[in-house]
């Protein structure tokens, strides 16, 4: 376990390489009546893994999910400002939220695998995605190369057919990923995606995490300090709605710039 | 050595409440107790006298003498044919409103007065939704007295118990899993094809065996819409009178004379017995599809 507790070695990325992943502009969203976020500037660069930290209620998981705009789903929520991803206005008239979330991936507090087989379960976002049936072949192929990515397929390569929710937490997690891959995502959004896990598990889960980032931007919304801090390479505070600080990870746990940041890192509120 | 204060017994005031604990349950499980005294009685009461009258002439046989002798055939046929026509108009609409109200509705003051209509069509007395029968069905869309005119009234009286069943196996449906689908880019549609309706398959049966349950027991919304007390044939189409079976009940224990004591005796134990037999193959299928959910 030692090898989970330093951070991880970081390969020095070239900074705004490319298009931001995601550029927030003054968001504001209510709930009903209550405002959960207020104007939120934040902008996240490509292929690096950006945690998002804050105490409960912070609004760190309404500004994920306002990102593949599963937020409205509630019906009673307003927004204002603008979220684009790779340069695109994903609240514009023309955008379809199919789209955004064919492009913006999710993954959830806990393992939520369809109560299908495994194989469906890879292939389910492709399948919405795509008129008619593909070959088997190439399903096959989408299959093998989603689970070769989330390291499950040595795992369940022969229990396929098995239903998903027979698998552990931790590969319930890892299939929840990988099931995403298939639509060739941008940008994984990570609701705390290790909480409802056991310490071996949450490591598996970061080390994917880790692997996974340069090929796929990630934003990952975290409760747990040390997961922020061995497992991101820039972190953004939030406290009561709004943005506090957003630095890169060694920055923000060594040197905080804010008073808040300080007091929430070391435990002092939370 | 032990002369300790004993510590851990019990104080008056204690052993009083212990004792009020235990009356009060027995008194509960009598209450509970007493429940099933009734059922046994009507089922012992209806073997026992109904029993010796059954016979394979009997179930297929037509009736004779105005019912007072011979078989139970043609009711047994019509009780089919109407509980099948209420069955195929009931479940799908059923079904359909209960997806709407539970995966597409909001809270809004349309979604609140389709459901106050839900509850106040259940509590519609039956002999009410009959006369609403020959209004709208019989007389309004000209289906005449007819087993098509029948099905409609039962289909309308039981349509509450579909949608509330179903709707309930909906909602029982995990919220993860539908956010899951949306996630990916799944519409409500495709979701609700997929992942909702496959996993609520039991609650479905379950507004099934209520909708049988009703539509094979109830005789007055068939009665004015097109159930008679007596033909001599089977029915043709959907649009002939029949006899039934709760009908045939009612006309051998009340409206005759000569009829043999166990004759009405024998055509209850039917009456229970087909409610049973669907009930038990419906039950039978929700149970597998129990047994292979997991979640």
């Amino acid at each position: 376990m030692a090898e989970f507790t330093h951070p991880r070695t970081r390969i020095a990325r070239p900074a705004n390489d490319g298009p931001l992943a995601i550029e927030v502009q003054d968001l504001n969203l209510w709930y009903g009546k209550f405002q959960a976020l207020f104007e939120v500037d934040l902008q996240i660069k490509s292929g690096i893994v950006t945690a998002l930290i804050g105490p409960s209620g912070c609004g760190k998981s309404t500004l994920l999910r306002s990102c593949n705009r599963i937020n409205e789903r509630l019906g009673y929520v307003t927004t204002t400002g603008m979220i684009r991803v790779l340069g695109h206005d994903i609240y514009a008239p023309e955008a379809s939220r199919i789209q955004v979330r064919r492009q913006v991936g999710m993954v959830f507090q806990r393992p939520n695998p369809l109560p299908l087989p495994i194989r469906d379960n890879v292939l389910f976002g492709y399948r919405l995605h795509h008129a008619g049936r593909s070959s088997r072949g190439e399903e096959d192929a989408l299959v093998e190369s989603a689970l070769r990515e989330v390291l499950l397929w040595d795992r369940v390569k022969d229990r396929l057919h098995q239903k998903a929710t027979t698998l552990s937490l931790e590969e319930q997690q890892k299939l929840c990923i990988a099931r995403l891959l298939p639509t060739k995502p941008t940008v994984l959004l990570m609701d705390e995606p290790c909480s409802a896990l056991d310490p071996a598990a949450t490591a598996a889960v970061e080390d994917l995490i880790w692997d996974l980032r340069g090929n796929y931007s990630i934003l990952i919304v975290t409760h747990n300090m040390a997961q922020a801090r061995r497992a991101s390479d820039e972190c953004v505070f939030m406290l009561m709605g709004r943005v506090v600080e957003h630095s890169a990870t060694e920055d923000m746990f060594v040197a905080p710039q804010r008073r808040e940041t300080s007091d929430y890192i070391e435990g002092r509120f939370g | 050595m032990t002369t300790i204060d004993p510590m851990f017994v019990a104080t008056p005031l204690e052993k009083r409440n212990h004792t009020i604990q235990q009356l009060v349950r027995t008194l509960l499980l009598a209450v509970a107790l007493l429940l099933v005294v009734p059922a046994l009685l009507i089922l012992g009461v209806l073997v026992v006298e109904g029993a010796p009258g059954l016979s394979w002439s009997f179930l297929v046989d037509p009736p004779r003498s105005n019912g007072a002798a011979g078989g139970i055939g043609l009711p047994l046929l019509g009780t089919l044919w109407l509980t099948a026509g209420a069955l195929l108009l009931a479940l799908p609409l059923g079904v359909a409103a209960a997806i709407y109200l539970s995966e597409y509705a909001r809270d809004n003051w349309l979604t609140r007065t389709i459901n106050v209509a839900i509850v106040n069509l259940a509590g519609v007395p039956s002999i009410v939704h009959a006369l609403f029968g020959v209004g709208a069905f019989v007389h309004f869309l000209h289906f005449g007295k007819s087993i098509l005119a029948a099905s409609c009234t039962l289909a309308v009286m039981t349509l509450p118990v579909v949608i509330v069943a179903t709707r309930e196996s909906l909602q029982a449906v995990p919220k993860a899993f539908r956010e899951a689908c949306w996630s990916m880019g799944a519409t409500r549609w495709q979701t609700i094809w997929r992942v909702v309706l496959p996993n609520s398959g039991s609650g479905i049966l379950t507004g099934l065996i209520l909708c049988v349950c009703r539509a094979v027991g109830e005789t007055a919304p068939i009665m004015f819409t097109g159930a008679v007390f007596l033909r001599s044939m089977a029915p043709q189409s959907v649009f002939d009178k029949t006899m039934a079976l709760s009908l045939h009940l009612f006309n051998v224990s009340t409206q005759l004379t000569d009829v043999p004591h166990h004759l009405p005796f024998s055509v209850a134990l039917v009456l229970i017995i087909v409610v049973l037999a669907l009930n038990g193959t419906a039950i039978a299928f929700r149970m597998r599809l129990r047994g292979r959910k997991k979640w």
